[in-house]
């Protein structure tokens, strides 16, 4: 198990390597001079000039290039030209926000999903089966930016039941410590405010959760009839277990490992900031905190911000295939 | 077992819920046609919430936005949202009027200014203290002034990227500088300070009353230093408290604010929506008092709802359609002319802004020092271009580039339906109008290299004077910047220098109104609209008064059950 795990760090480097070289040159392809841009339509040259000898632009590519990946394995990510703040300490509660969004949404994602694959395999062709997987399909196809409004209009504007907006009540906010609010809030033994907050999560996840859910109740479906029609079910059957118990004692393990990859995946991609649910719930998350950097081309961020993102995404992959390996011992690379 | 037994239970309770939310939703669908029960709903809400305000003793407005500010240290920054923002918590010498750009005293109660425009004395406020418990006086001012003009001043902080881009802009460059109008500042006693000027400068009251130009407390610029952008001192009517970055900004009152009676508010906080129709709804269901960024197109429905107000700010920028006046045939002023005359402004107007804007026969928005009223217009007439475009010798028509803004901006909210307006108009006369597109950064570097033919833009305006405007777009002297009509007349560039240079505010005045009659008789633009942005607020924010800069005080600012 440790080798398998080292040998997969050490496929890890050139990844990232590769990571680096590209958010940077993505960022030198976007046609235009960055310090016009910034200074917008009113700069002088002047200006235009100083501030390209400030962000180093007049160096050759190779040296900003060398400068960065320097600065990164120092675990300085650079400093933003907006806010001109270390872009490691600004860049953490976008991701705290973000990691608690996902985290919901996943959890809506995965207990009803993988549940309602279950059911859905377990009563194939049953109008639970149908309904499930019609709900699937219009879930996968469903835009999530009028998934959103919609649940907005509802349940904010019209029942009033959810706030709209936010992570929490404006008007009254928490006194932060690591950032996730749910717990922050427990942190301060403060309940009812974790109540509040909690509430200001269930739509984002649910606008959030839905693609995911409806991949994943489709994943499990399949892969659970597949897994049913095995020997060992049949086995397992002979010996006089009743349905329940060979459903989720004994084909769930096995029928899991599409879908932790499904998940995995998934969760990677929520991860990176779900730009559309974070914009319309004005959720401060990371896929925001990159948007806006690309809208002022603030380069720092937009590279240190993709490469933490893709370094995310990189790292849920290697969770799950140690996973893998716990599901599957014969499983090797 | 037990596991299973709990994932079932919990596999239960998940469809359950789910089967109740679906039926909720499918009800109130079929249930919104009817109005009267959803408004209900809605005010029952806002009732709640505003019990539970006021059963705290406190008076807490929620502010929505569409960005989160750049930075709260106004000097270095010349964005709009954080001028919002720092205008609350640090104030100036001079201030505007409420709603025009019009200037009172701030911190300065009274000024002299010398005969020969070149000495500037203010009479500052006495007992004023900072936040930070700190007094403001002549020094904290003179501390401010060096720092935005001199790069190597200790709390410049240039090394970490601070650049006081709007002071270059306002006072024409930088110590050293040539150009740079303010030679010294000198301290006469703690209450009265002198601007010395090595050349007159028309607008030089305006700009300091520009939040741009707000005084920090000098001790806070010791004890933050670069970090002064995220924690602003000042002597405004709010303290700032905290700032979470692309969510929220809160601000509390300042208990011994300068004027008795303000702020009215106990707490401000600015909330940051992206969404247009996702901040209508939170305004909607009350948890926003005031928003900012309406879409016209929403403005009629918020205007008709009981419980929610429309608000306009005046106008205070210009869209417009350049010529490259040194780019044939542009060069001719009939080829100008009658592309002016063939431009449908109205239709603009109209599709655009859903009537909330005013078409435009000046660069300059009306309501500014010096607006030429009597400049005839001109009005949409096919026929008279189709006349002048003859007598130019283009019977035959001809063929034209033009230019399209690839970004949206709020003086062109979708540059690409007004160049399709404008591709149909000059159509209808002959002229066929290719679509250029260049991505934002390029398109600026190249409409000021004078590569284009006819190009799309617009200006904003920041100190409320004629100058900004006028001079940048259209004087000889910014030709390969922002003069990108490349439009050179010498009597023009006269006026606007001697307007540049007059004290006289009325002398000022009559100079522009003469450069705008010239500039509409060579036509280097289509002048289209001046817009004025809708902004929305709950019928219980009182006192609120949206300005043309985008930045207004919310000390008066009350909000009522």
């Amino acid at each position: 198990m440790v080798t398998y795990i080292l040998r997969r760090l050490l496929m890890l480097i050139p990844v990232l390597i590769g990571m680096t070289l590209i958010t940077f040159s993505i960022v030198h392809l976007i046609p235009g001079n960055p310090a016009q841009v910034i200074l917008g339509e009113t700069a002088t040259a002047d200006a235009i000039a100083n501030l390209e000898k400030t962000m180093g632009l007049n160096e050759p590519y190779f040296v900003q290039y060398w400068n960065y990946i320097l600065d990164i394995l120092q675990g300085d990510l650079g400093t933003s030209l907006r806010s001109k703040a270390e872009i490691s300490s600004e860049i953490l509660p976008y991701i705290a926000a973000t990691f608690e969004l996902t985290l919901f949404a996943m959890i809506f994602a995965i207990v009803v999903g993988v549940n309602a694959g279950i059911i859905s395999a377990w009563k194939q062709n049953s109008w639970f089966d149908l309904a499930a997987m019609l709900i699937a399909l219009i879930g996968v196809s469903m835009p999530v930016f009028w998934l959103a409004l919609m649940e907005q209009w509802i349940f904010a504007q019209e029942l009033g039941w959810l706030p709209a907006y936010g992570r929490q009540d404006s008007k009254d906010p928490i006194a932060a410590i690591t950032h996730l609010y749910v717990l922050d809030s427990l942190i301060h033994l403060d309940f009812a405010r974790a109540g509040t907050i909690l509430k200001h999560l269930i739509l984002p996840s649910i606008a959030l959760g839905t693609i995911p859910m409806a991949i994943i109740a489709r994943m499990t479906r399949s892969s659970m009839l597949e897994v049913m029609k095995s020997d060992y079910i049949r086995t397992v059957r002979a010996k006089g277990s009743g349905q329940f118990l060979v459903i989720y004692k004994h084909a769930l393990k096995n029928a899991m490992i599409p879908v932790i990859t499904v998940i995995g995946l998934q969760t990677g991609v929520l991860l990176g900031g779900a730009i559309l649910t974070e914009t319309i719930f004005s959720w401060p998350g990371v896929g925001r905190y990159v948007y806006e950097a690309i809208n002022y081309r603030d380069y720092p961020v937009i590279q240190s911000g993709i490469l933490v993102i893709a370094f995310i995404f990189v790292m849920i992959n290697l969770v799950v295939d140690i996973l893998y390996k716990k599901l599957d011992p014969r499983i090797k690379y | 077992m037990k596991l299973r037994m709990t994932l079932l239970a919990t596999l239960l309770i998940f469809l359950l819920a789910l089967v109740a939310c679906s039926g909720d939703g499918g009800a109130n669908t079929s249930d919104t046609p009817d109005d009267d029960a959803t408004e209900t709903d809605a005010g029952e809400n806002e009732d709640t919430e505003a019990e539970e305000a006021t059963a705290a003793g406190d008076q807490v407005l929620v502010f929505a936005r569409g960005g989160d500010s750049e930075s709260l240290d106004p000097g270095s920054t010349t964005d709009g949202e954080s001028s919002r923002v720092t205008h609350q918590v640090l104030e100036g010498l001079l201030t505007f009027e409420k709603d025009s750009f019009e200037l009172l005293p701030g911190l300065a109660h009274d000024w002299e200014v010398s005969d020969d425009g070149l000495s500037y004395t203010f009479y500052l406020e006495e007992g004023v203290t900072f936040h930070d418990g700190t007094d403001f006086n002549a020094e904290a001012v003179k501390t401010n002034f060096e720092r935005w003009a001199d790069p190597d001043h200790e709390y410049a902080f240039s090394d970490d990227g601070y650049v006081y881009s709007m002071y270059g802009t306002m006072f024409g460059g930088y110590k050293g500088e040539e150009g740079h109008v303010i030679e010294e500042i000198n301290v006469v006693n703690d209450h009265e300070i002198e601007f010395i000027l090595n050349q007159p400068l028309g607008f030089f009251l305006q700009n300091l009353g520009m939040s741009y130009f707000a005084i920090t407390s000098p001790a806070a610029l010791e004890e933050y230093g670069p970090e002064i952008n995220e924690n602003p001192v000042g002597t405004g009517p709010f303290k700032f408290v905290s700032w979470t970055k692309d969510d929220s900004i809160v601000l509390e009152k300042f208990e011994d604010y300068r004027v008795d009676g303000l702020p009215k508010l106990d707490r401000v906080i600015f909330e940051v929506i992206p969404d247009n129709a996702a901040r209508l709804i939170a305004l909607r269901s009350g948890e926003v008092d005031i928003m900012d960024g309406l879409n016209p197109d929403d403005a009629e429905g918020v205007e008709a709802e009981e419980g929610l107000e429309l608000l306009t700010r005046s106008e205070n920028n210009v869209g417009y359609l350049g010529f490259n006046t040194q780019s044939e045939p542009l060069d001719n002023v009939e080829v100008r002319h009658a592309i002016n005359y063939a431009i449908d402004k109205e239709a603009i107007a109209d599709a655009l802004y859903a009537g909330y804007a005013t078409t435009a026969k000046n660069p300059l928005p009306p309501g500014y020092l010096g607006y030429n009223d009597d400049v005839e217009a001109y009005e949409y007439d096919p026929d008279k271009a189709i006349e002048l475009l003859a007598e130019a010798g283009f019977e035959d028509g001809l063929e034209i580039e033009l230019w399209t803004m690839p970004v949206a901006r709020p003086y062109m909210p979708d540059p690409e339906t007004v160049a399709q307006i404008v591709q149909n108009n000059l159509e209808d006369v002959g002229v066929t109008a290719n679509i250029v597109r260049e991505e934002w950064a390029p398109y600026l570097e190249k409409t000021s290299q004078g590569e284009h033919q006819l190009y799309m833009l617009g200006w904003s305006g920041t100190n409320g004077d004629p100058d900004y405007f006028l001079s940048s777009l259209l004087h000889g002297s910014n030709i390969g910047s922002s003069n990108r009509e490349f439009y050179q007349n010498d009597e023009v560039d006269e006026l606007l220098d001697a307007a540049k240079r007059a004290i006289d505010q009325d002398e000022r005045a009559d100079l522009y109104a003469q450069a705008q009659e010239l500039i509409s008789e060579d036509s280097p633009m289509v002048t289209l609209v001046h817009s004025t942005p809708v902004m929305a607020t709950t019928s219980n924010v009182q006192n609120y008064v949206p300005h043309p800069s985008t930045s207004e005080s919310l000390a008066e600012v009350e909000l009522t059950e």
